[in-house]
C-alpha cells in the first residue's frame, strides 16, 4: 500500500464510533457461552479473542458483527442498536467468516469484483494491484479450483486492500496461510490499526509486535 | 453495480461455466416427453388429449429437480453470511435469486416446450397458450421454490423434504396452466386461466421474497 493512500485512509476513518457491547449473554444448547460480556472497540484497537476451541469467539464474532441475533443483550454503535441501523453499520464493516465465499468456478478477479460490488468507488485497477499484492499476480483468470487453500484464502484477504471500511471483523484469517502471508496480514493489520482503523479477531495464532493488541480470553465457563 | 445485479450476473457466469447444473432438468422434461408416446397409446388423437397436462407436469417437474440447488451452494460456501454482511436488502436478494433460477430453468423449457409438445401430438392452435402459460407459470414455480429451498438449505438431503413443502403450493399452477392449454387445444375461451397465472405471478413476485428472506436469515443465524 502506497504511503498516500493510508493517509487518504486515515483520514476516511477519523469518523468511526465506538462499537459496545453492553452485558451480552449466549448458550448454545443449555451450554453457557459467556455471560454479562461487556466490550468497548475503539478507533485504533486491535483486540484478539483468545480461547479454547467451542468456547464461543466466533459466535461472539458474529453477533459483534451483527450476524447473530439469537443472545441476550445489545451490540451499540454510535449509540445505537446495531439491528436498528444495520445498514449504515454494514457499510463501516468487513467481515471475512471462515467460509470463504469464494466460489471456485470463478476466477479470483470476478470473485474480488462481487465482493466489491457493493462499493462503486473501488475501480479495476485497484483490485488487481490487490491480486499482485496478495501475490496472485499471473493468476487473476484461472479458476479459484485450480489454486491452493493457501491461495484461495489470499484471494478473500484480497478484500482487506479494497474494502474502505474502518472495522474489520476477521474469523481464523491466518487459516492455511504460509509464512510470508502470515507475515503480510500481521503487517496490513499493524497498518490498519495505525490508520485508524480498527481490527476484532479471532485466531490461535500469537500476534506479535503490535503495540495496539489487546486480548479477550473466553472459555472461562465450565 | 449493485449486489444484487452482481450477483445475478455472477450467478449466471457459474451457470454457463456449470452447464450440467441447467442441462440436467432440461434432458429430464426431454426424456419424459419422448417416452411418454412410447409408454401409453401411440395413437395421435388420444396424444392430443393428454399433451397439455403431461407437458406441464413434466414442466414442474423438472423444475423442482433444480431447485434443491438453489440456495445450498451459497449457504454451504458462506456466499449467504457475506449477502447478510452486506446490509443489502435480503428481500430484493430473493427475487434477483428467482430470477436467476427463473433464466437457467423456466426460461429455456418455456422456449423449447413448443418444440417438443410436437412430439405429443399437441393441437395446432394450442401453441400460442402453451408458451404464454408458461411464460407466466414457470416463474411462479421458481418464486414458490425458492421459499421451498430457503428453509431447506441448511438440511442434509432436503430434497424429499422440499417436495413435500412445495408441491401443494404448485398445484393450483398446474391446473391453471394445463387448462389454459388444454382449452385452446379444443378452441375454447383460454384468457382466464392465463388472467389467473397472471395474477398468480404478481402475488408471488410480492410475497415470497419476505418468506424466502425470513427462511434464509433464520437458517444463517445460527
Amino acid at each position: 500500500m502506497t504511503p498516500s493512500a493510508s493517509l487518504e485512509q486515515s483520514n476516511r476513518f477519523t469518523h468511526f464510533c465506538d462499537l459496545i457491547a453492553h452485558n451480552v449473554s449466549c448458550e448454545r444448547d443449555d451450554r453457557i457461552l459467556f455471560e454479562n460480556l461487556s466490550l468497548t472497540v475503539q478507533k485504533g484497537d486491535l483486540i484478539q479473542l483468545v480461547g479454547p476451541n467451542g468456547a464461543g469467539k466466533t459466535t461472539l464474532l458474529r453477533l459483534m458483527a451483527g450476524l447473530n441475533q439469537d443472545f441476550q443483550g445489545e451490540v451499540h454503535w454510535h449509540g445505537e442498536n446495531i439491528q436498528r441501523c444495520y445498514q449504515d453499520y454494514a457499510r463501516q464493516r468487513l467481515y471475512i467468516g471462515h467460509l470463504s465465499a469464494i466460489k471456485k468456478v470463478l476466477t479470483p478477479l470476478e470473485n474480488l469484483r462481487w465482493f466489491v460490488s457493493s462499493w462503486p468507488e473501488v475501480k479495476e485497477a485497484d483490485l488487481w494491484q490487490a491480486l499482485a499484492d496478495v501475490t496472485l499476480a499471473g493468476y487473476e483468470d484461472v479458476p479459484c479450483q485450480q489454486l491452493s487453500a493457501g491461495q484461495q484464502r489470499r484471494v478473500a484477504l484480497a478484500r482487506l486492500l479494497v474494502t474502505p471500511t474502518p472495522l474489520w471483523i476477521l474469523d481464523e484469517p491466518f487459516t492455511a496461510l504460509d509464512k510470508e502471508g502470515v507475515a503480510w496480514l500481521e503487517d496490513q493489520l499493524a497498518r490498519h490499526v495505525a490508520a485508524g482503523g480498527t481490527v476484532l479477531i479471532t485466531s490461535h495464532h500469537a500476534l506479535s509486535d503490535i503495540p495496539a493488541l489487546r486480548y479477550i480470553e473466553l472459555g472461562m465457563h465450565k | 453495480m449493485s449486489l444484487v445485479t452482481a450477483t445475478i450476473k455472477r450467478d449466471l457466469v457459474i451457470a454457463a461455466r456449470n452447464p450440467g447444473e441447467w442441462l440436467n432438468p432440461l434432458m429430464f422434461f426431454l426424456m419424459v416427453l419422448a417416452l411418454f408416446p412410447l409408454a401409453v397409446d401411440p395413437d395421435p388423437n388420444f396424444l392430443a388429449k393428454i399433451a397439455a397436462g403431461v407437458v406441464w407436469v413434466a414442466a414442474l417437474l423438472s423444475t423442482l429437480l433444480s431447485l434443491d440447488s438453489l440456495f445450498k451452494a451459497d449457504v454451504e460456501d458462506g456466499t449467504l453470511e457475506q449477502w447478510l454482511a452486506s446490509g443489502e436488502s435480503l428481500y430484493a436478494m430473493a427475487l434477483g435469486k428467482a430470477f436467476t433460477h427463473w433464466c437457467i430453468s423456466g426460461l429455456p423449457l418455456t422456449i423449447v416446450a413448443p418444440l417438443l409438445a410436437l412430439m405429443m401430438n399437441l393441437p395446432e392452435n394450442a401453441y400460442s397458450a402453451l408458451f404464454f402459460s408458461l411464460l407466466l407459470g414457470t416463474p411462479i414455480l421458481s418464486l414458490l421454490g425458492a421459499v421451498g429451498a430457503a428453509l431447506t438449505a441448511g438440511v442434509r438431503s432436503g430434497g424429499l423434504l422440499l417436495s413435500l413443502v412445495i408441491l401443494p403450493l404448485y398445484t393450483p399452477i398446474l391446473i391453471f396452466g394445463a387448462s389454459a392449454v388444454y382449452h385452446a387445444g379444443i378452441e375454447m375461451e383460454y384468457l382466464g386461466q392465463l388472467g389467473f397465472l397472471a395474477s398468480f405471478l404478481c402475488m408471488a413476485m410480492t410475497l415470497t421474497p419476505f418468506a424466502v428472506a425470513g427462511a434464509l436469515k433464520l437458517n444463517l443465524s445460527r
